[in-house]
């Protein structure tokens, strides 16, 4: 097994996830398993080549920094799970 | 007449000549819907009583000649990711089960402009993450074809709601084959334009590098005209592509003859079912007849694409999907103690186990650690993959391959394996890798009766020349005169 108990407790922990402790075992398998088989890029001929991070050729693509009023607030704020006084509503932060 | 056979170019004659209205078309869609969506099972949020009120509308409109155009009044579907002002956009998660959409996407602008109507929103796999549409929080979509098989997916509901003609036509996205390979088991056409070609404003993000929406048909003609009115440069998308706006319709020529194609070798390996590797050599045959040039190829990219795929893939979608937090999409747990236990008490519980794989998959390689050893090699791989295509595309002007290796599988059947899903994408992820247009269409059903999927595979931008040779050989070989899917389980 590649992927320890911890290491996955870890990775969901960045992920803002939650294990429970009878789902680890199968995260890790599914985990190992798709590690295993994209372990074949080893083999892939891609030494020297350049990385592409997208499937258009790179560029800059520039547009005047305009603001733009979103005029329906009330169209936003219907999905708040919480709200108040047209704004969205979060626990205390800072203590 | 069966109207709701027709294809979309038929019912715009049909209106044309007044032989039907716009209302009649609306009502008999209506009525499809009603009486198969519990076999099917394609719609997530179904927009009928709407549709009714605007058919009548515009309908109204045309006749006094205050709206004109070719599309008035046609209906379609869209597929439950792409935003819909007013109307639940969900995903098939229960992470926006309440979501509605405070805008449109730039396709639903596009398809509002032309008056046509909105049927509802179709099922999907959970974020698009899937090959089968089983893993939506809401309902699994049946396969018209043989009800007891999945639809493919991701937009299983689109291609299911085509061939089960509860609408005209469809839009879906397509990340690694989710337009293609739900096309190819439902038997109609499905067309992934070229990665930019069509805005993805409005489309909620899997991966954003690979993402593109695009049409889901009865016929190749169909799909030249969907793409027509969808495609075209946005600002709102950065990597939308500043293209001369096209009419496709007008490269449906009937005619291959000289036209190179490339049979990438690698393509019809293991994996590949007998019965579907014997459909696609016959379609190769029937090309040849034709007057296409046909020569195979190597073109060793089906695995490493498949592998890179997953990388960058769920790598993308660990950080497109961090938006969802709790805060401002509907759901929050209801028992948290503070903002990070809201995080992550709402994300445990509104995400699929699928969707949570892929989070963690994606966070894993993007790990300090693991970084150069996936994601990095994965961006190689992405340049490998476009530099050998680009090789091919140097001698041929089309590729073609099966869409999937095998027909649309049993329910159940693979749901408890995320692997062996994964490798039912082998034909169909290498496009979205190198960002090349790709169509299915059917080429012949297997001794179940079940339909085979032939993949053509363009250049860059080089969607008339699929299109073209998707439209000679449909011409040549007449699918849908010859099989139609029964919507029952006897197969």
């Amino acid at each position: 097994m590649q992927v320890s108990k911890e290491e996955i407790l870890h990775i969901a922990n960045l992920a803002r996830l939650e294990i429970k402790e009878d789902e680890v075992d199968n995260y890790i398998k599914n985990l190992d398993d798709i590690l295993n088989f994209v372990e074949v890029i080893n083999n892939a001929p891609i030494e020297n080549l350049d990385i592409t991070i997208g499937a258009n050729e790179a560029k800059n693509v520039f547009r005047k920094d305009e603001v733009k009023v979103f005029e329906d607030n009330e169209a936003l704020l219907q999905n708040a799970p919480a709200k108040e006084s047209n704004m969205f509503k979060i626990p205390k932060v800072l203590t | 007449m069966n109207i709701t056979d027709l294809t979309v170019h038929e019912l715009q004659e049909k209106l044309k000549n007044k032989e039907l209205t716009i209302s009649e078309i609306t009502d008999a869609y209506i009525k499809n819907i009603n009486e198969k969506e519990k076999d099917v099972k394609a719609f997530v949020t179904t927009l009928t009583d709407e549709a009714v009120t605007q058919a009548k509308d515009i309908e109204k409109k045309v006749n006094s000649g205050e709206i004109s155009g070719d599309f008035a009044g046609i209906p379609i579907g869209i597929k439950d990711n792409m935003c819909t002002k007013g109307v639940k956009t969900t995903c098939s998660s229960r992470m926006l089960e309440n979501f509605i959409a405070p805008y449109n996407a730039t396709v639903v602008e596009k398809l509002n402009d032309e008056n046509m109507i909105d049927l509802g929103k179709l099922n999907m796999d959970e974020f698009a993450m899937g090959g089968s549409t089983e893993h939506s929080y809401f309902k699994k979509t049946s396969n018209p074809w043989n009800l007891k098989r999945v639809p493919g997916g991701s937009s299983g509901g689109s291609a299911a709601a085509v061939a089960a003609n509860m609408v005209p036509w469809a839009l879906g996205s397509d990340t690694g084959g989710s337009i293609r390979q739900p096309s190819s088991f439902c038997g109609v056409v499905g067309l992934k334009p070229t990665y930019g070609l069509v805005s993805r404003y409005g489309l909620v993000a899997f991966a954003s590098s690979l993402d593109q929406i695009g049409p889901i048909t009865k016929d190749v003609y169909d799909s030249a005209m969907l793409l027509n009115i969808i495609a075209g440069h946005d600002e709102r998308d950065t990597t939308s592509a500043n293209v001369e706006k096209k009419d496709y319709t007008k490269a449906l020529k009937n005619d291959v003859k000289g036209l190179k194609i490339g049979i990438p070798k690698e393509f019809y390996g293991e994996g590949i079912q007998p019965e579907v590797k014997a459909r696609l050599d016959e379609a190769i045959e029937k090309y040849k007849e034709l007057g296409a040039e046909v020569e195979e190829i190597s073109l060793d990219v089906a695995k490493y694409s498949l592998a890179a795929y997953y990388v960058i893939a769920c790598a993308e979608a660990s950080s497109n999907l961090g938006r969802f937090d709790g805060i401002r999409y509907t759901h929050r747990s209801e028992n948290f103690s503070d903002l990070k236990d809201i995080y992550k008490k709402t994300r445990s519980e509104a995400f699929g186990d699928e969707v949570k794989r892929r989070i963690i998959l994606g966070t894993y390689v993007l790990s300090s650690g693991y970084y150069d050893a996936y994601y990095k090699k994965a961006q190689q791989v992405r340049t490998l993959v476009m530099n050998e295509f680009n090789k091919a595309f140097e001698k041929y002007d089309i590729l073609i391959t099966p869409t999937s290796p095998t027909v649309a599988f049993e329910l159940d059947g693979k749901i408890e394996n995320p692997l062996a899903m994964y490798l039912a994408d082998i034909c169909t992820v290498s496009l979205n890798i190198a960002g090349l247009p790709g169509i299915s269409i059917p080429c012949g059903v297997n001794s179940e009766g079940m339909p085979v999927g032939m993949q053509i595979i363009g250049n860059k931008f080089q969607e008339e020349t699929i299109l073209n040779a998707a439209y000679t050989y449909e011409q040549a070989t007449k699918f849908r005169d010859k099989y139609k899917p029964e919507l029952n389980n006897e197969k």
